[in-house]
């Protein structure tokens, strides 16, 4: 009798949609995974579901309406992503902020940094079955979210700072909650830590799977924690210094092997870091202004626009896009959540961006996604996927 | 080993690619250098090999369009960083809108492989060799470029937010 299994039998894969809303993508991306059994033979990613032209609506709008632009791609930390647009146009402007903006902005950069780094280490606990420590830590984003409130009256998507400097100076309140945060949130990060960083079940889950060699993640183009991870120490805030981060005493944590292990190791680490970058920041916040003497970009105080002509006028001016912008090209990047988040701006000297283009570290790096699950299961790919941290409002842009 | 400046990478792309190094300028501190468009793999290729620029780390890239250069109406713009230097190049290489090819440079850099479907789904650009040139963000079945000048961000016929309004 001939044998019932033929080589055809075995050749014939199994196709699986991932996504677009699959639980475990959190976001709407799809990835068909041609499956050999368990095993991932191929995959093919599809992305764009929640593409929302923004590079072709920023040619269409004065400088400061894309702020709310940039809050819409990663949304888990959009403090970071419209502080560095800010920096983007003061920089083309030319325009020196005084030191009390520029440690505001990093006291809420580094905020937005735990609450983006949060979620991922979190929801890795989640995606290996540990929800408990996913309870515990989103306590604690919304505490972060509380701070954001305080500061510009947002929660998710902040709209937060001006062209110039903030909008406003700390108030107390927020003081007192960053001071709460830093006192009561460690105690809670060393639970969650030690819930998992050395649970034998979660380390046998993450140690080695998804891994990525420095050089392969260098021609990928990889930024961020993910990069770090695989071994290589770049970090823009070190390297490329803005809004005063040269004044602060910090490390960077990196991995080695680049596995969903070190990506959450890496991530817990820089939790760490920005804690004690706030702790710097708050300490020594120095005196003067919250914002810096350019009133044609810098939006007056509400009072003074129904109070004062020249404010009234200003206002009018930059609400209506009549500034003089200067001509020129400029690149301008910072560390977002997920990595080098960049922004080329082209202008023409019009009332909005000649040209904007996002360098979206998201989009970037999951290109590497099918060559990192290659071969493992199909479990494994959910959890690369989840420390990989994309997120999908940056994945489309 | 010479200090490594703007100045002395142009030099030594001038040194290597004479004629094909079209112009260059600096703009905030970042070198940005115009070539010949038949060259943007070789260029790129060198300033990553080289021993001294070692620019191994494509940041980025994207298309601008320019409809009022005629002939060259498409530019290809390539941010390139160094991490041992720190130092950062943009590189430009123009195109006609006519005949929008280029090379592409996934044979160089992994990560361009989206970044040009992308620049091909909002522009047009065919990169000549590239393994999976399709749209990626936008519907498959979309048939014109969306980021390029001559289509309006709103609806044509709308007129209340004409330039002629706001005293332009």
């Amino acid at each position: 009798m001939q044998d019932p299994i033929t080589p055809e039998l075995l050749k014939d894969y199994t196709t699986l949609n991932l996504g677009p809303t699959h639980p475990a993508t959190h976001g709407i991306f799809q990835n068909v995974l041609k499956l050999d059994g368990e095993v991932i033979v191929d995959t093919e990613q599809t992305v764009g579901y929640i593409h929302r032209a923004f590079e072709k609506i920023a040619e269409r709008r004065p400088f400061y309406q894309v702020t709310t632009l940039t809050d819409r791609m990663n949304y888990c930390s959009s403090p970071i992503n419209n502080i560095g647009w800010h920096m983007t146009v003061e920089k083309l402007i030319q325009v020196e902020i005084p030191k009390r903006a520029q440690y505001i902005r990093v006291i809420i950069m580094e905020l937005a940094r735990i609450a983006d780094h949060i979620i991922c280490n979190a929801v890795i606990g989640v995606d290996t079955g540990a929800l408990t420590g996913f309870t515990y830590m989103f306590q604690w984003r919304e505490k972060i979210y509380d701070i954001y409130e305080q500061i510009c009256g947002a929660r998710l998507t902040t709209n937060i700072g001006r062209i110039g400097g903030m909008e406003r100076d700390l108030n107390e309140t927020a003081i007192r909650l960053i001071n709460e945060f830093l006192r009561d949130f460690p105690k809670v990060f060393g639970q969650f830590r030690s819930l998992l960083e050395r649970n034998r079940i979660f380390m046998d889950r993450v140690i080695g799977t998804g891994p990525i060699s420095a050089e392969r993640a260098l021609n990928y183009g990889f930024t961020g924690p993910n990069l770090r991870a695989a071994g290589v120490d770049y970090d823009v805030r070190v390297m490329n210094p803005y809004s005063s981060y040269q004044d602060f005493d910090f490390n960077i944590p990196i991995g080695t092997s680049g596995d969903t292990y070190d990506r959450f190791m890496v991530r817990n680490e820089e939790m760490v870091e920005s804690m004690k970058i706030i702790r710097q920041a708050l300490d020594n916040l120095p005196e003067g202004r919250h914002f810096a003497d350019v009133p044609e970009f810098y939006l007056p105080p509400k009072e003074d626009v129904y109070t004062k002509m020249e404010a009234l006028i200003w206002h009018f001016k930059i609400v209506m896009g009549e500034q003089d912008v200067p001509i020129g090209e400029v690149y301008h990047s910072v560390e977002g959540g997920n990595g080098e988040l960049g922004y080329y701006l082209v202008s023409d000297g019009g009332r909005a961006a000649y040209r904007l283009h996002f360098r979206r570290p998201c989009f970037i790096y999951y290109q590497a996604y099918p060559e990192m699950i290659k071969g493992s299961m199909l479990s494994d790919a959910i959890l690369t996927m989840s420390s990989m941290n994309v997120i999908a409002g940056e994945l489309d842009g | 080993m010479a200090e490594i400046t703007n100045t002395y990478i142009l030099e030594k792309l001038q040194q290597h690619f004479g004629a094909d190094v079209l112009s260059s300028e600096e703009s905030y501190g970042m070198l940005s250098v115009t070539l010949n468009k038949e060259r943007n793999v070789d260029v790129i290729k060198f300033l990553r090999d080289d021993s001294e620029l070692q620019f191994n780390f494509l940041t980025d890239l994207c298309a601008v369009h320019y409809p009022d250069n005629v002939g060259n109406e498409l530019c290809m713009v390539y941010h390139m960083h160094s991490f041992y230097t720190n130092l950062r190049i943009r590189l430009k290489f123009f195109i006609p809108i006519s005949h929008p090819h280029i090379a592409t440079i996934t044979v160089l850099y992994d990560a361009a492989n989206w970044q040009e479907r992308e620049t091909f789904d909002f522009y047009g650009v065919v990169f000549d060799g590239h393994p999976n040139l399709k749209r990626i963000v936008n519907v498959d079945e979309m048939d014109y470029f969306p980021l390029r000048r001559e289509y309006p961000l709103e609806d044509g016929t709308r007129n209340d937010k004409a330039d002629e309004y706001f005293g332009r």
